[in-house]
């Protein structure tokens, strides 16, 4: 009886280990391509980036130079790299805000009971499934000088400019076609978070005689504050890397008023093949964004409850 | 009642106008593709006067390298889609259901890459595809996109929340891992792979700096990028354009509006993370 026992568990323990070690090679076997592919054209990209950013790395010269800390010198001395700091800090601070307002707005409204509300919502959050390219050329028909918008508002009896070219517009026109994309899209992380707000804390409030406005602002604005949380986050990441609008739209003109950081980043890799010069750039602004969403963290935590 | 009432209607004026401004651009752009004149784009309604034609749709396709273009960027988007698809769900299995040592520390790292900002990695990809000779190949436009962090965290979740029942009792019928993984977990999690195919597609189909990076020559882009050549290239020729535009969006669009829930329920699982 005894010896029967015993067996039983030396046999209970060999299949335990053998599920162990089982686990283990499957485990191994099903991340190897994965794993691979991620420590190819991720981890190892990143890593790199800091030492190409301490050399003179240009595409045709054959000599790549250690400069240590030169590239880093020369950007804080570059006057288009403060300009392409302003731009994008002015690009995200008038972006940032309008985005998140109006979608919220957009899912509190979507979220009440009307007619039409898929057709609704389908139609905010169309912009934001479209490629880039595309929106900001069909922008770029619609600012331009004999465009649709001149026309609209000569209706009003203003004056036709040419949006994307004037430097003091082009920055402007820009953001407002961010805006126009990326609205609805945070539109539906808001409406997820709306559709967990229990029914009866409103309820409560109308016994209590609370208006609309009311409810929204002391109901609603609180309960999604952690979407709001994610919602910042996202769209500041975003907008301090914005890329496509820019290259498609105003090519960082006219005179630099659209140079954003990110397009400083590739006009120094890509047009002048100042690559070391580049991926320096590229972790300073990298460097603003953690920053930033560190601040973030700290003063306007999700829960600050 | 009748406050009630008021409200509604300008709630309905709001949407109304809301809905215009958001598709007023596509709408525009249709008309103008159709436009047999260039100079519609200040005054789309025009078009009544001046006539509908499909000579712009036809010009694009015959006329420019569009449907190489499209070619180029079907194929990097099915192969990117089904690969992710797959590596995402056998690696999001691996992470939810299995021990194995440094399985903290390979996640950890994984976590640790979504805090960095994509634009670090742009040149130093470059510089490797560079280094591979792989500029302006499929190779070079397919591989860096293969698999993707959140995907695999997707997926993750989304394996954690299937119960441990099921795992024993592929155990018991004698499946080894992979046939667990294959067998019952593949074809109980079609949201989420749906969700992950939906997203990987649409990245894939609107991305644009990586292809222009790694191109360098018109046959090799793929749609976004030859859309913004074209702008340059092609000047005022608004509704040809258009024409380019509107056939770029159609997939996406179509995509989306056939999968809507997908989309809602992966935000909503997810958090909104892209």
């Amino acid at each position: 009886m005894k010896n029967v026992r015993w067996l039983r568990i030396q046999i209970k323990m060999k299949r335990n280990s053998s599920t162990k070690k089982e686990q283990q090679f499957w485990a191994y076997t099903f991340l190897f391509f994965p794993l691979m592919l991620l420590t190819i054209f991720l981890f190892i990209p990143i890593l790199s980036s800091f030492i190409f950013s301490f050399f003179n790395w240009e595409l045709m010269a054959s000599d790549q130079k250690f400069v240590g800390l030169n590239n880093y010198i020369e950007i804080f001395g570059d006057k288009i790299f403060y300009k392409a700091m302003l731009n994008t800090v002015l690009y995200t601070i008038g972006v940032v805000p309008i985005q998140t307002i109006l979608a919220l707005f957009l899912a509190f409204v979507m979220n009440q009971k009307i007619r039409g509300r898929s057709f609704f919502r389908t139609a905010f959050y169309i912009p934001a499934v479209t490629s880039s390219v595309v929106t900001s050329i069909i922008f770029v028909a619609i600012y331009s000088k004999e465009g649709l918008l001149n026309t609209l508002l000569g209706n009003l009896g203003i004056l036709p400019n040419d949006w994307l070219t004037n430097p003091r517009t082009a920055l402007i026109s820009i953001m407002m076609l961010n805006i126009w994309t990326t609205s609805g899209y945070f539109m539906v992380s808001f409406l997820a978070g709306l559709q967990n707000i229990p029914e009866s804390l409103y309820e409560a409030a109308r016994l209590e005689g609370a208006t609309q406005a009311q409810q929204f602002w002391h109901i609603t604005v609180p309960m999604v504050r952690p979407v709001t949380y994610f919602v910042i986050v996202m769209s500041l990441i975003g907008c301090f890397q914005v890329f496509d609008q820019v290259f498609v739209m105003s090519d960082g003109g006219p005179n630099n008023a659209t140079t954003t950081l990110s397009y400083y980043v590739y006009q120094n890799g890509f047009k002048y093949f100042r690559l070391g010069y580049g991926a320096a750039a590229a972790i300073v602004l990298a460097g603003i964004i953690m920053t930033v969403t560190v601040i973030q963290k700290k003063y306007f935590p999700p829960n600050p409850y | 009642m009748r406050a009630i009432k008021i409200q509604k209607i300008l709630l309905m004026t709001v949407l109304i106008i809301g809905a215009l401004i958001y598709l007023g651009p596509f709408i525009f752009s249709v008309i103008v593709s159709f436009s047999d004149n260039k100079n519609l784009i200040n005054q789309p309604g025009l078009i009544t006067r001046s006539g509908w034609t499909l000579k712009n749709y036809v010009y694009i396709w015959k006329d420019l390298p569009f449907a190489k273009w499209l070619f180029n960027s079907v194929l990097i988007t099915v192969i990117q889609t089904i690969t992710n698809v797959f590596f995402s769900a056998l690696a999001g299995f691996t992470f939810a259901k299995l021990e194995f040592r440094g399985k903290n520390l390979i996640f950890g790292a994984m976590m640790a890459s979504l805090m960095i900002p994509g634009i670090i990695l742009i040149i130093p990809k470059f510089m490797l595809i560079n280094e591979l000779r792989m500029i302006n190949s499929y190779p070079g436009l397919i591989l860096p996109g293969m698999v993707s962090v959140v995907n695999i965290f997707l997926m993750k979740q989304f394996f954690e929340t299937m119960p441990k029942d099921l795992e024993k009792a592929a155990l018991i019928d004698g499946c080894n891992y992979f046939q667990m993984f294959w067998k019952v977990f593949i074809p109980n999690s079609k949201p989420a792979l749906a969700a992950v195919a939906i997203y990987t597609f649409q990245g894939t189909w609107n991305e644009f700096l990586w292809p222009l990076i790694a191109t360098n020559t018109g046959e090799m882009f793929t749609l976004p990028v030859g859309m913004a050549s074209l702008r340059y290239e092609l000047l005022t020729d608004w509704p040809a354009i258009m024409a380019g535009t509107i056939l770029v969006s159609i997939p996406t669009l179509l995509i989306f509006i056939v999968f809507q829930r997908f989309f809602v329920q992966g935000i909503a699982s997810t958090g909104g993370k892209e």
